[in-house]
């Protein structure tokens, strides 16, 4: 029952953002809805909840609560929004120069939830010298090119994580687990 | 007044997002291999896309501000726009890396490859050989017609 009212809310609320707009000046909320799109919004929400209950929320239920949407939003805006400027410096000057010196380093991040994985592969990516190429399911170890590989780093083995993630696990953790 | 600032923000964040994508660009040409073009070609692009929607949504939200109703549509629709393109850039660049290493390109000048031998080679190699046999004999077939 929660999962369907989870499922049914969430896309109410992307239906309400798709059709902004749709106010005609016979029927309109807030200047920016008109009603039969409303009606007919929760008719296919609900429809949709009905169907897509058991896939859209798994036995979890803790990205429900919104504190850590909020979380979410400031990772995206602070720490994972310095870090792509930086990266995106990093690849000028590495465009400009050609000075390169790669290599696949492996490294554990200790997170447990596919989500948070998911999320950490991808902040990696996009942050600076580093690109997430494979990766330990059982372990949930990943495999990342790094295109200036640190000597220092290279001594314990899987890499520490402090010089590729900086901060991002600890915000991943606060989000995801 | 704030109209004019708005196309003035407009403006910058149209030549940073073309400027990063040149980069991108640039960087596709000057890189020696596929890993490290795929450096280039996820951050820049991804990055500069983000203040090109960015400029169309501050576009949006002008003609919201001065009522026009279907501003709403054009900024709500980029941001999902911009959703998709960073939920999908690093994932896609991450599949293409990841086909690269199991089909054997090695990463060129690496000082340390701890992925090298990890993957089975056997589950490869199989699908491999049975497509080029039916090839060899249909052409056999098709000669001696």
């Amino acid at each position: 029952m929660i999962a369907f009212v989870i499922t049914t809310i969430v896309c109410f609320i992307t239906y309400l953002f798709l059709t902004t707009g749709s106010a005609t000046a016979d029927s309109d909320i807030l200047g920016l809805w008109s009603q039969y799109e409303i009606i007919f919004g929760v008719v296919l929400s609900v429809i949709s909840g009905v169907i897509a209950r058991t896939i859209f929320v798994k036995e979890s239920k803790r990205m429900a609560n919104p504190a850590k949407w909020f979380i979410f939003l400031g990772y995206l805006v602070g720490p994972f929004f310095i870090g792509m400027a930086k990266a995106n410096f990093d690849v000028a000057y590495r465009v400009i120069t050609g000075k390169i010196n790669p290599g696949i380093v492996r490294i554990s991040p200790d997170l447990k939830t596919d989500l948070g994985i998911t999320m950490l592969a991808n902040s990696i990516t996009l942050t600076p010298g580093t690109l997430t190429v494979d990766i330990d399911e059982n372990k949930n170890d990943l495999y990342i090119h790094w295109i200036n590989v640190k000597k220092e780093a290279l001594e314990k083995k899987p890499v520490d994580c402090k010089y590729i993630c900086g901060s991002f696990p600890k915000w991943i953790r606060r989000i995801a687990e | 007044m704030i109209s004019e600032i708005f196309e003035i923000v407009i403006y910058i964040f149209l030549a940073i997002g073309v400027f990063f994508n040149l980069l991108a660009g640039i960087g596709l040409l000057r890189f020696p291999d596929v890993y490290t073009r795929l450096h280039a070609g996820t951050k820049c692009t991804t990055f500069g896309s983000i203040f090109l929607i960015g400029s169309v949504i501050l576009l949006g939200l002008r003609m919201w501000w001065n009522n026009d109703a279907d501003g709403s549509i054009l900024a709500i629709h980029s941001i999902v726009a911009l959703v998709a393109i960073l939920v999908t850039n690093p994932t896609g660049a991450h599949a293409l890396a990841r086909a690269a290493h199991r089909s054997g390109v090695e990463p060129y000048g690496a000082v340390v490859d701890d992925l090298k031998g990890t993957i089975k080679p056997k589950a490869e190699s199989k699908p491999k050989k049975k497509p080029v046999k039916k090839k060899k004999t249909s052409t056999k077939k098709e000669e001696g017609k």
